[in-house]
């Protein structure tokens, strides 16, 4: 096991030089040292401003060594780069839009897990009744529903048409942080919640109905059946148990993906996470602060492929071997 | 009385394609302590039958009766089955790996099969007793092996393991459908010894399914020859194996290595089984028999008393004696030799 997870852990590590490697080249690679500083330094910068960035990030010495610069930034003293748009730091702006965007993440995993994974065990143990039916009826309904439409859709809803008869339950637009009123959190987060929520939500629901149909024909099953086990054992600890390993692999891409930033939903509820941070960041070109974004979008998966693949050694024994 | 009693069993399947009539009048018996062989090809009704006795073919329509200890298992409340099942009719299948489940260990998997019979039994006790069994059934180190999982094992000692969990709770009846298929053949008797010892040592019935009529021959008391879903022989070993009297046991014993001393050809069943959608009919072996005559192809022959015993049944219109049956089989091949 300690094995299998140090070698899990270099190869992320690889993965994460890789992607450095890539996003340096892609925005410190071309062009000759004043265009960089120029497009690092945002609109209508001072000449000022040019030079010290140019002398910040020893843009006049040779790629390798700007790029050590870099990493030595990076990793020693969690040096994101500093954006001249907000004059702040970038790892500064990104620690303010972390806990939105993972508050959105895990919390609507949550609920699109419990919703997915039960009406999918549902749907696949009573296989061809009116509620199977209609699970993947609505599965099929949610899966084509674009985040923004769906979105929106829950603000007419829920905070348009109630707010319009005096009824103030959800905000329609902000976040307020865990930490200064949990209760008003719940409130911000609940809608955009469902919105991520719901749409996900079909994908595993058929996840699961498939994985578990799959499952539920295997040997092993029929034994548990024979050994006189009550049917809910039998589909739970059984059945559920062995049919989850394609869910986690899924929730291991969409959490990381996630956590990179939900754009839609963090847009069309005015939540200043990651992904609204990077939509509002390329249109005011603060370059720094994408840059940022990347790395951070990009460490997220790999961190969520580590965790799915420990998950996985954790579900399945016969993992640990080979 | 006999512990399991099965009459006119019949167990069909609605499909696209029309109703699968896997079992069409299945009767058989096995007493306390007895063995009765099944054999019969892949798809001649022998698992489906004892499965569907116990609640395990699902999707099925099943008619007829199973009195099992005096209560009849096909009318039983669903619940009363589940308890039946594991605790009272055991049941050990053809793959041992995949029959066990993957990703648990067996210490875990023994106990929940004590546990879900025995709710008061400690965790401490009931991991004594998995001990216990997997020591029963031979498998080396059981203490320690006991913590493995089922893939760590070998293929014996996964069926060793099956069937451990399978007499944990000293059920009366094992229900094995064939579990040395899928080992190697040094393994086959060593698994088949193990069976048999356990049942001397617990008094246990067996109804041992198989194709294989050597396995028969080494275990079985009585034997019940099915074929496309349907009953065609039945009598004890001795005489299915040396004064068999339908075509299609004889058919299975001229395929099988040892008949007839070494040098004689192994003698395959011309043909493919019945589809069980579409039967054919009159006898539905008579496609494949050689001996073949037109009562055959218009009327089913019942099982019915042959060679003037009190127990040896034969569905087959070839005559009911020794005798008569020889000549009407030499007189039908008429020079011809069978395969």
């Amino acid at each position: 096991m300690a094995r299998f997870l140090l070698r899990r852990i270099a190869q992320g590590i690889v993965v994460m030089i890789l992607v450095t490697i890539l996003v340096f080249l892609i925005f410190f690679g071309s062009g000759s040292q004043i265009d960089v500083a120029r497009r690092l330094a945002g609109r209508n910068a001072s000449q000022q401003t040019i030079a010290s960035i140019t002398h910040r990030l020893h843009l006049n010495e040779s790629l390798p060594a700007q790029y050590w610069h870099f990493v030595v930034q990076l990793v020693w003293h969690h040096n994101l780069g500093y954006s001249y748009y907000h004059t702040q730091p970038v790892s500064t702006i990104i620690g303010h839009a972390i806990p939105i965007t993972l508050s959105l993440a895990i919390g609507a995993a949550v609920i699109w897990l419990v919703l997915g994974v039960l009406s999918g065990v549902t749907a696949a143990v009573r296989r061809g009744s009116v509620m199977d039916r209609v699970f993947t009826g609505l599965a099929l309904f949610f899966y084509s529903l674009p985040t923004f439409v769906l979105g929106l859709l829950l603000l007419f809803l829920v905070y348009f048409q109630l707010a319009k008869r005096g009824i103030r339950i959800f905000p329609g637009q902000g976040y307020t942080g865990i930490t200064s009123n949990p209760l008003k959190w719940l409130e911000s987060m609940i809608l955009p919640w469902f919105t991520l929520a719901l749409v996900s939500a079909a994908t595993y629901m058929r996840l699961t109905r498939g994985s578990l149909l799959e499952v539920l024909g295997e040997d092993y099953i029929r034994t548990a059946r024979a050994k006189g086990l009550p049917e809910r054992r039998v589909i739970f600890r059984h059945g559920l148990r062995s049919s989850l390993t394609p869910v986690v692999s899924q929730l291991g891409i969409d959490l990381g993906t996630l956590v990179g930033g939900a754009i839609v939903t963090e847009t069309v509820f005015g939540m200043p996470g990651l992904g609204y941070t990077a939509v509002t960041s390329i249109t005011n070109q603060d370059l720094p602060v994408i840059i940022g974004i990347v790395i951070v979008a990009s460490g997220s998966v790999v961190v969520a492929n580590i965790l799915v693949d420990i998950f996985y050694a954790v579900l399945d024994p016969r993992v640990r071997l080979h | 009385m006999a512990l399991l009693e099965v009459k006119d069993l019949h167990v069909s399947f609605n499909t696209d394609d029309g109703a699968v009539r896997a079992a069409r009048g299945v009767s058989f018996s096995v007493d306390r302590g007895q063995t009765l062989g099944i054999v019969g090809e892949s798809g001649s009704g022998k698992s489906v039958s004892t499965q569907s006795i116990v609640g395990l073919a699902r999707g099925g329509s099943v008619t007829g009766e199973a009195i099992f200890d005096g209560r009849d298992l096909l009318t039983m409340h669903r619940d009363e089955l589940q308890k039946v099942r594991g605790a009272q009719i055991a049941m050990i299948f053809q793959d041992p790996l995949s029959s066990l489940h993957p990703f648990y260990r067996v210490d875990w998997q023994i106990c929940e099969m004590i546990r879900a019979h025995e709710p008061r039994t400690d965790a401490k006790a009931a991991r004594a007793r998995a001990i216990d069994l997997l020591k029963l059934v031979g498998i080396p180190q059981a203490e320690r092996r006991v913590d493995d999982f089922p893939h760590q094992f070998s293929g014996g000692m996964r069926q060793r393991a099956m069937i451990a969990m399978a007499m944990a709770l000293n059920p009366a009846l094992l229900i094995a459908d064939e579990p040395t298929t899928a080992l190697d053949v040094t393994v086959q008797a060593q698994v088949l010894r193990v069976i048999e010892r356990l049942q001397n040592e617990f008094g246990t019935a067996v109804i041992l399914i198989t194709h294989d009529l050597g396995v028969v021959a080494e275990i079985a008391d009585d034997v019940v020859v099915m074929y496309a879903g349907a009953v065609v022989e039945t009598a004890d070993r001795d005489e299915l194996f040396y004064r068999n009297h339908h075509p299609y046991t004889e058919g299975l014993l001229r395929s099988l290595p040892a008949y007839g001393g070494e040098r004689a050809r192994l003698i395959p069943i011309t043909g493919q089984p019945p589809s069980l959608i579409k039967l054919p009919t009159g006898c539905k072996f008579h496609p494949r028999c050689p001996y073949a005559f037109d009562r055959c192809r218009a009327e089913e022959p019942p099982l019915a008393l042959v060679y003037g015993s009190s127990s040896h049944r034969s569905s087959c219109w070839l005559p009911h004696t020794v005798e008569g049956r020889e000549s009407t089989r030499a007189q039908l091949l008429g020079g011809r030799t069978v395969g």
